[in-house]
C-alpha cells in the first residue's frame, strides 16, 4: 500500500510540473511598445526583374472597368524606382526565446479583395493570430489557400458573396508562405506568411521594419516568392535599431 | 369539374404556345456559316413538336370533356380502329416524323463534325481551367510551343506552362484572356482542358463542345458578323462555373491584326 | 406455376412484438409503408432544398434568414455562396431521383401491392426484403451525413462527372469527403434495390396463384416487374462505378483522372485515367434509371384510370409490350447525354436513332391511354385527376424530347434550361403525379381510412397549375441559351433572364406551399379519416377483394383462385358494372382480351 501511495504522489507532482511547463509556454500577453528593439533594412534586387505581365480582367467587367485607365500587372517581382524589392517577408528564423515566440498579437489584420486583387499581395501573420477576410468587390470571390500537405495548416476553400461581413480565420502552424488563390478570378494570387514572432514586409521602396524585438542575437530571414530565402545574423540591443539589408539576384 | 379541367388543359396549352409563336425567347442571332442548318432543324422540330403538343393536349381535353359525365344507362364503348389503329398512328405519325427529323438533321451535324477544316484555317488554342478561358495564338511561326503542366503558374500569367527559353516554338506564342478572330476567316480551334471537364458554348456561333481532360479536341467554324459575343462554360466545373466566361470579338482583318500586335507586345 | 406462397407464409406467422410488427418487419406491406415514409421524408428534404435554390436564383445576394444553420461556411451572413448553391442542387437531385422517384412508385407501392396482385401471401424472400428497406435506409442516413462533414456535401451534380468528382477537395468544397460519402451512400442504395429486385422478379414468375396467368397480372405489376429487370441490370453498373470513384479518392487510383492535370497551380498526382469512362458507366445506369422512375408511374396511372373510366385499356398487351420496349431501348440510348461530350461524333448519331425510336413506344402508351378515354364513363376524383394530369405532363415532357434527341439541336440546347424542363416534366411532375395518383387510390387499402376528397382536389389544382407555371418557362429560357447549374447569371446575354427566374421562384414557393395540403391530408386521414370499406372504388383487382387494411397474410388463409383478367369493367354482373378478378361469376363481357 505504501508503494502505491508513493507512486501516486510522484505521478501527481510530475503532472503538476508538466502542466506548469506547458502553461508557461502558452502565455499570451500584449507586448508594450517600449519593451523591444527594432530591425530595419532595405531589400534590393540586383539585375533586371522578370517582366510583369499586364492582367486582362475582361471576364469580370466590373474589375476591368476599375482598372481601365490604370492597368494592373502581376506582382511576382515588384521593384521600385530605386531598385527596392517589395513584398519581401522578413522574420526571425532563429534566436527567438520561447516567451516571445509564443506571443500572439491581438491585432486582426484584414486580407481584402478589391478590384479583383488581394490587398495586400503578401501578408505576414503570427501563428494562431486571427485575421479577417473581406470582400470589397460587387461580386463573389472564392478564397482558396493551399498550405503544404501533411502539415499543421489545412486547405480550405470558401466563397464570399458581395456585401457579406468579413470572416475570421487563423493558421495553426508556421509556414512561409501559404499561397492563396481565387479560382473564380485565376489571376488573383497572394501569400500568407505565417511565422512565430514579430515580422515585417517590405514596402514599395523595399524598406521594412520589425518592431518589438527583444535584445538578443537572431538569424533574420528574408523570403520572396520567386527568389526564395536569404538569411543573416544580427544582434539587437534594447531600444537601439539594428540594420539588416538584403539583396536578391535576378536570375 | 371535368369540364373545368378540360378547359384548364386547353388554356395552359395555348398559353404555353404563345411565347413560341411570338418568338419571345429565341436563340441569339446566328453569326456562323454552319448554323443555318441547325436553325432550320430547330424550326422544323418546333413545328412538329408544337403541333404534336397542341394536338395531343387538345385531344386529351376534349376526351375529358366529352366522356366524363355519368351517362347512366349508356355503355362504355371502344375507340373505333382499336389499339392497332393507334399503334399504326404512333409508328406513322410520330415514328416516321421523328426519324425524318433525325435523318435530315444528320447534315447539320456533319457540317460541323465530319467536314475537316480548310488548310488555311487559322489555328487558335483555347484552354479551359477553373474558372476562366485563356487563348493562345501561335505567332508568326505558326506553331504552338509545348505545354509543360509543371510550369503552369497563374500567379505569373503563365497559363499554358510555356517555356520559351527551352522551346523556340513557344517564343512567339501570344496568350490572351479574350478571343478575337477575323470575320469570314475559318478558325481551327484546338481545345485543351487544364483541370476538370468544361464546355465551350458560344450560342451565337452555334458551337457547343465539351473539353475532355486528357484528350485534346479540335473543332472549326467561321464567323460572319463583326461584334462582341460571349463564350460561356456549360459543363459544371466547380463553384465558379457560373462566372466562367470570356468575350469573343469578331473583328475586321485589319482590327484583328492590330489587336494581335498589341497583345504580342504585352506578353 | 406452383403455389409457393404458402412456403413464404410458413416462414413467418403474424408478428407479435412491436419491433417485429413495425420496425424489423418481414411483412411486405409494412416494408412498403416504410419505403413510403422514407420517400415522404426525402421529398420534403428535396423540396425544401429546391426552394432555397429558387430563392437564390431569383434574388442572388439576398440573405435567407437562418441559412447559416445549414452550413458552416456556405452561407456567410445568411447569403448563399456559389458552392452552397451547387451543394444544395446536388443533394436536391440525389434525394429526388434516388430516394423519392425510385423508392416511392417502385419500392413503396410495389412492395405493398405486388404480392397481393399476384395472389401471394408475401414476397418469396421476406428477410431479403426487409434487408432491402433497411439497406436503403442506411444509404439515406449516409447521404444525410454529408451535410455534417467538413466542407459539406459534394457540389458535382447528381451526375458527378470526373475529374471534378475524382480529384478531391482541391477541385472545390465538398469534393473530398463529400464525394466519398455520396458514392458510398449510392453503392449501399444499389445493394438495397438489388435485394428488392431479387424479390419482385421471382414473385411474378413463381408465386402467382391459381388462374393467374402472366397476362392476367394487373398493369402496375407488369410495370414493377419490368422496372425490377431494369434495376437489376442498371444498379449493378452504378455500384462498381461508385466503388471505382471511391478508390480514386482513397486508394490513389486514377480510373477517371487523366495525367498532367493542374488545379490551383498544382500538378495533380494522377495519371492514365479516362474522363469519358465515368460518363459511359454513369449514363448506362442513368438512362434506364429515368425509366425506372417513370414506368411504375405508367402502370399506376393505367390502373387508376381503368377503374375510373369503368373500362379496360384498348389493349392490355400493347401497353405491356410498350413498357417492355421502353425498358429494352433505354439501354441503347444513353449516349444522348453525351452528344457533345467529346466522344466520337459518329457515336452521337448512332445514339440519336434509338433515342428517336424510343418516342414510338412512349407515343403508343399515350395514344392507348387517350384512345381508351374515348367512350369512357370517367369519374373525377383526386386519384383520377392526378392520373389524367400525368398524361398531360408526360406529353409535354415527351415532346421536348423530340428536340433533345437530335445532336444538331443539342448544339444549342445541351446543358441549358431546356434539358432541365424536359426532365422535370417527365420526372419531377409526371412521375410525382403517378405517386400522388397511387396515394389517393391506394391510401384506403394501405391504412384502412379514406383521404379527404376536397383537400385532394385542392391539392391537385394548385399542383397542376403550379407545376406548369414553374417548368414551362424553363423551355423558353433554354431556347434563349440560359445555361444550367449556374448559381447566378452574370453573363451579359443572360441579364434579361433574371425576371423570368423571379416569376418561376414565386410559382415554386406557391406550389411548394400547396403540398402542405397533401401532407396534412395524409396525416389527418391516417388517424381521423373515415374508415374505408374493402372496395371503395368498385375496382376489380385482387387488392380490393381483401379488407382495408389487409390482414398479415393478405388473403386470410384462403387460397386465391383467379377467374378473369384484371380489368373486367363495363360488364353486367351481380356487383354492378364490374366483376372482381377472383369472383367465379361468369359474366357477359363486351371487352375481349386484346
Amino acid at each position: 500500500m505504501k508503494a502505491h501511495y508513493k507512486t501516486a504522489v510522484t505521478t501527481c507532482a510530475l503532472l503538476m510540473l508538466g502542466f506548469g511547463l506547458l502553461y508557461s509556454t502558452h502565455k499570451t500577453i500584449n507586448v508594450s511598445a517600449a519593451a523591444g528593439g527594432t530591425i530595419t533594412g532595405t531589400i534590393k534586387l540586383d539585375g533586371t526583374p522578370p517582366h510583369q505581365k499586364p492582367i486582362d480582367m475582361s471576364k469580370e467587367p466590373a474589375c476591368a472597368k476599375e482598372h481601365a485607365s490604370n492597368p494592373v500587372t502581376t506582382e511576382t517581382v515588384v521593384v521600385g524606382p530605386m531598385g527596392g524589392l517589395r513584398w519581401v517577408v522578413v522574420y526571425l528564423s532563429e534566436g527567438l526565446d520561447a516567451g516571445t515566440a509564443s506571443q500572439v498579437p491581438s491585432e486582426t489584420p484584414t486580407w481584402d479583395q478589391k478590384g479583383c486583387q488581394y490587398i495586400p499581395h503578401v501578408m505576414a501573420l503570427d501563428v494562431n493570430q486571427h485575421f479577417k477576410v473581406s470582400n470589397s468587390d460587387p461580386h463573389s470571390h472564392n478564397i482558396h489557400p493551399l498550405p503544404a500537405p501533411n502539415g499543421a495548416n489545412h486547405e480550405w476553400n470558401r466563397s464570399q458573396p458581395p456585401g457579406t461581413p468579413p470572416f475570421d480565420q487563423v493558421w495553426a502552424g508556421q509556414e512561409v508562405a501559404i499561397p492563396v488563390k481565387c479560382n473564380i478570378h485565376p489571376w488573383m494570387h497572394g501569400y500568407l506568411a505565417v511565422v512565430k514572432g514579430p515580422t515585417g514586409v517590405s514596402d514599395a521602396n523595399g524598406s521594412y521594419t520589425i518592431s518589438n524585438v527583444p535584445a538578443g542575437t537572431y538569424t533574420v530571414t528574408a523570403w520572396q516568392e520567386v527568389y526564395g530565402s536569404q538569411s543573416q545574423k544580427v544582434t539587437v540591443g534594447a531600444g537601439k535599431p539594428t540594420t539588416a539589408d538584403f539583396t536578391f539576384k535576378a536570375k | 369539374m371535368a369540364k373545368f379541367f378540360a378547359v384548364t388543359i386547353l388554356v395552359i396549352a395555348i398559353l404555353s404556345a404563345i411565347p413560341i409563336v411570338r418568338n419571345t425567347w429565341h436563340p441569339v442571332e446566328d453569326i456562323s456559316t454552319h448554323g443555318q442548318a441547325i436553325d432550320d432543324q430547330l424550326s422544323e422540330t418546333m413545328w412538329e413538336a408544337g403541333i404534336s403538343f397542341l394536338a395531343s393536349q387538345i385531344l386529351l381535353a376534349w376526351l375529358i370533356w366529352r366522356f366524363s359525365s355519368n351517362r347512366a344507362g349508356e355503355k362504355t364503348k371502344s375507340f373505333p380502329g382499336g389499339a392497332m389503329g393507334l399503334v399504326a398512328a404512333a409508328f406513322i405519325l410520330v415514328g416516321v416524323e421523328v426519324l425524318a427529323l433525325g435523318i435530315f438533321g444528320v447534315k447539320a451535324w456533319a457540317n460541323l463534325y465530319f467536314t475537316p477544316p480548310g488548310s488555311d484555317a487559322m489555328p487558335v488554342q483555347v484552354q479551359a481551367g477553373q474558372f476562366a478561358f485563356y487563348f493562345r495564338y501561335p505567332g508568326p511561326d505558326g506553331k504552338f510551343g509545348p505545354i509543360h503542366a509543371d510550369k503552369i503558374s497563374e500567379a505569373s500569367q503563365n497559363f499554358f506552362g510555356l517555356d520559351p527559353d527551352s522551346d523556340p516554338d513557344a517564343k512567339d506564342d501570344i496568350v490572351t484572356a479574350e478571343m478575337a478572330i477575323p470575320v469570314n476567316r475559318e478558325i481551327r480551334l484546338l481545345m485543351h482542358a487544364k483541370d476538370v471537364s468544361h464546355s465551350f458554348y458560344v450560342p451565337a456561333l452555334r458551337i457547343h463542345q465539351d473539353f475532355v481532360p486528357g484528350l485534346d479536341l479540335q473543332i472549326h467554324f467561321t464567323a460572319t458578323k463583326i461584334g462582341r459575343y460571349e463564350i460561356v462554360c456549360s459543363q459544371l466545373c466547380g463553384l465558379g462555373h457560373y462566372n466562367m466566361k470570356a468575350y469573343l470579338d469578331v473583328l475586321s482583318q485589319q482590327d484583328f491584326d492590330d489587336w494581335l500586335r498589341k497583345e504580342a507586345a504585352m506578353q | 406455376m406452383h403455389d409457393m406462397s404458402a412456403h413464404a407464409a410458413a416462414h413467418h406467422g403474424p408478428p407479435t412484438s412491436f419491433i417485429r410488427k413495425h420496425i424489423f418487419s418481414l411483412d411486405h406491406k409494412v416494408i412498403g409503408k416504410q419505403y413510403y415514409g422514407l420517400g415522404l421524408v426525402a421529398v420534403i428534404i428535396g423540396m425544401v432544398l429546391s426552394w432555397l435554390m429558387r430563392i437564390h436564383l431569383g434574388w442572388t445576394n439576398a440573405a435567407i434568414p437562418g441559412l447559416h444553420l445549414l452550413s458552416k461556411t456556405g452561407a456567410p451572413g445568411d447569403v448563399m455562396t456559389p458552392e452552397f448553391y451547387l451543394q444544395l442542387m446536388t443533394m436536391h437531385a440525389t434525394f429526388m431521383v434516388f430516394f423519392v422517384l425510385t423508392v416511392a412508385p417502385f419500392a413503396a407501392f410495389g412492395n405493398f401491392f405486388l404480392p397481393i396482385h399476384t395472389g401471394a401471401e408475401d414476397m418469396p424472400f421476406p428477410h431479403f426484403n426487409m434487408m432491402s428497406f433497411w439497406t436503403t435506409f442506411v444509404a439515406f442516413c449516409v447521404m444525410i451525413l454529408s451535410f455534417f462533414v467538413g466542407d459539406g456535401p459534394t457540389l458535382g451534380g447528381w451526375t458527378q462527372y470526373a475529374p471534378l468528382s475524382a480529384v478531391g477537395s482541391v477541385a472545390g468544397p465538398g469534393q473530398g469527403a463529400g464525394v466519398v460519402i455520396w458514392a458510398t451512400s449510392l453503392a449501399i442504395f444499389c445493394l438495397g434495390q438489388l435485394f428488392g429486385a431479387l424479390n419482385f422478379i421471382p414473385n411474378v414468375l413463381d408465386l402467382r396463384c391459381k388462374g393467374m396467368s402472366l397476362w392476367r397480372l394487373p398493369l402496375p405489376t407488369w410495370a414493377w416487374f419490368i422496372t425490377s429487370c431494369m434495376g437489376l441490370t442498371s444498379f449493378s453498373v452504378l455500384m462498381p462505378a461508385c466503388i471505382l470513384l471511391i478508390l480514386d479518392h482513397v486508394a490513389g487510383t486514377s480510373f477517371f483522372v487523366a495525367s498532367n492535370l493542374v488545379i490551383n497551380d498544382q500538378l495533380q498526382p494522377h495519371s492514365g485515367g479516362s474522363t469519358l469512362l465515368w460518363q459511359h458507366l454513369f449514363w448506362f445506369f442513368g438512362h434506364p434509371e429515368v425509366y425506372i422512375a417513370i414506368v411504375p408511374g405508367m402502370g399506376i396511372v393505367s390502373h387508376v384510370l381503368i377503374c375510373n373510366m369503368r373500362k379496360p385499356m384498348l389493349s392490355h398487351r400493347v401497353l405491356v409490350y410498350s413498357m417492355g420496349a421502353l425498358a429494352v431501348l433505354s439501354y441503347m440510348v444513353y449516349g444522348h447525354h453525351m452528344f457533345v461530350s467529346g466522344m466520337n461524333p459518329f457515336s452521337s448519331l448512332l445514339f440519336s436513332f434509338p433515342t428517336l425510336l424510343i418516342t414510338i413506344p412512349s407515343t403508343i402508351i399515350v395514344l392507348i391511354w387517350i384512345g381508351s378515354l374515348y367512350g369512357a364513363k370517367l369519374r373525377i376524383n383526386s386519384a383520377s385527376l392526378f392520373a389524367l394530369g400525368f398524361i398531360s405532363m408526360f406529353i409535354t415532357g415527351g415532346v421536348s424530347g423530340f428536340f433533345l434527341a437530335q445532336p444538331s439541336i443539342q448544339i444549342l440546347l445541351h446543358a441549358t434550361y431546356f434539358v432541365v424542363a424536359h426532365f422535370h416534366f417527365t420526372m419531377a411532375i409526371a412521375a410525382l403525379f403517378g405517386i400522388f395518383a397511387g396515394t389517393y387510390f391506394w391510401f384506403p387499402k394501405m391504412w384502412g381510412r379514406m383521404m379527404d376528397e376536397t383537400l385532394g382536389k385542392v391539392h391537385f389544382w394548385c399542383t397542376f397549375v403550379g407545376t406548369y407555371a414553374i417548368f414551362m418557362p424553363f423551355h423558353y429560357l433554354g431556347l434563349a441559351g440560359n445555361v444550367r447549374r449556374y448559381s447566378s447569371f452574370p453573363a451579359d446575354y443572360m441579364q434579361s433572364f433574371v425576371g423570368v427566374h423571379k416569376f418561376i421562384t414565386i410559382a415554386a414557393l406557391f406550389t411548394g406551399a400547396a403540398q402542405l395540403i397533401f401532407f396534412y391530408n395524409l396525416i389527418h386521414s391516417r388517424f381521423r379519416g373515415k374508415p374505408a370499406p374493402d372496395n371503395p372504388w368498385q375496382a376489380t383487382s385482387l387488392e380490393w377483394s381483401i379488407p382495408s387494411p389487409p390482414p398479415h397474410d393478405n388473403f386470410g388463409g384462403r387460397h386465391v383462385v383467379v377467374y378473369h383478367d384484371p380489368y373486367q369493367y363495363g360488364v353486367e354482373s351481380s356487383t354492378g358494372d364490374y366483376v372482381m378478378q377472383d369472383s367465379p361469376e361468369q359474366v357477359k363481357t363486351e371487352h375481349e382480351e386484346a
